[in-house]
């Protein structure tokens, strides 16, 4: 669950997703859910000429299953937060296997 | 649920233990302590598959298939794993700089052949781009065909020549187009 808390933190900012067909597209993240589907507004699909389907799309629904990549804006990530979670997260695994 | 905003007031604790399950619950206390420290949340309601769709319901969407169709329709029905109805869908076939439409009907989606809904835009819906064109069917059949073995020719080699180097291709158990 510490990713889907994480990107709940984002919601609002700018991301570029990469999906495993090597679509990218930018938008602003609107919502995720448990399996980390997304939503886009305002998006803005880069190499637009190769995916004319999409030209006319102003928000989408992504499937988590087919993303590759989400690239976040640097300043919205609080590293040192994210470590002690992922390690907090950790110790409640382990804590939960014994 | 579509009009929630950043400045609703969570809901009340008793209404959301009933809600979810207890265990659900529980699961979300750990990583919940270091979302309160963040900027104010939206309300938990709106982190579902279910509050997602829910926005798209009824409107036009362009649907884009795992095997690479793209299926234009609106959204009827759903479940909490992207399973979609769809009404009224036209698939879009396109090739090269060419489109074309064949009528369909009614299409119920297995949710994991999903790959992205995008709703359009109706007011640029017509803008269509201008290098690409509307043609009959058989044609662009005939040109998506043909890009379609070249395509898998090279695709074939490249995965042969990875092989070679040692890498295994990145999606070979399962076919993903565009």
């Amino acid at each position: 669950m510490l990713f889907f808390s994480f990107f709940k933190t984002l919601t609002n900012q700018t991301v570029t997703i990469e999906l495993k067909n090597d679509i990218r597209i930018r938008g602003t993240l609107k919502s995720v859910d448990q399996y980390l589907n997304i939503k886009l507004d305002d998006v803005d699909v880069l190499d637009l000429d190769k995916y004319p389907h999409l030209s006319s799309v102003k928000n989408m629904f992504i499937r988590g299953s087919v993303v590759r990549y989400v690239m976040l804006p640097r300043s919205e990530v609080d590293v040192g937060l994210l470590e002690d979670a992922t390690r907090r997260e950790a110790a409640n695994q382990a804590g939960k296997a014994r | 649920m579509e009009r929630l905003s950043i400045h609703d007031p969570p809901p009340a604790a008793a209404q959301q233990s009933q809600q979810q399950p207890p265990q659900q619950q529980q699961q979300n206390l750990g990583p919940a302590s270091m979302v309160t420290q963040g900027p104010p949340q939206l309300p938990p309601q709106m982190f579902t598959t279910a509050a997602q769709l829910l926005d798209l319901t009824d409107k036009k969407l362009v649907l884009v298939l795992r095997d690479g169709r793209k299926l234009v329709g609106v959204l009827r029905s759903w479940d909490q794993f992207a399973n979609l109805v769809l009404q009224d869908t036209v698939e879009r076939l396109y090739a090269g700089s060419l489109y074309a439409d064949i009528p369909r009907g009614i299409f119920i989606v297995r949710g994991e052949n999903v790959l992205l809904l995008g709703e359009i835009d109706l007011d640029r819906e017509d803008d269509v781009p201008p290098n690409i064109q509307q043609a009959p069917f058989e044609e662009v059949y005939a040109l998506k065909k043909k890009e379609d073995s070249e395509r898998q020719t090279s695709d074939k080699k490249r995965h042969g020549n990875l092989q070679k180097l040692g890498f295994e291709a990145e999606h070979s158990g399962e076919t993903l187009l565009f």
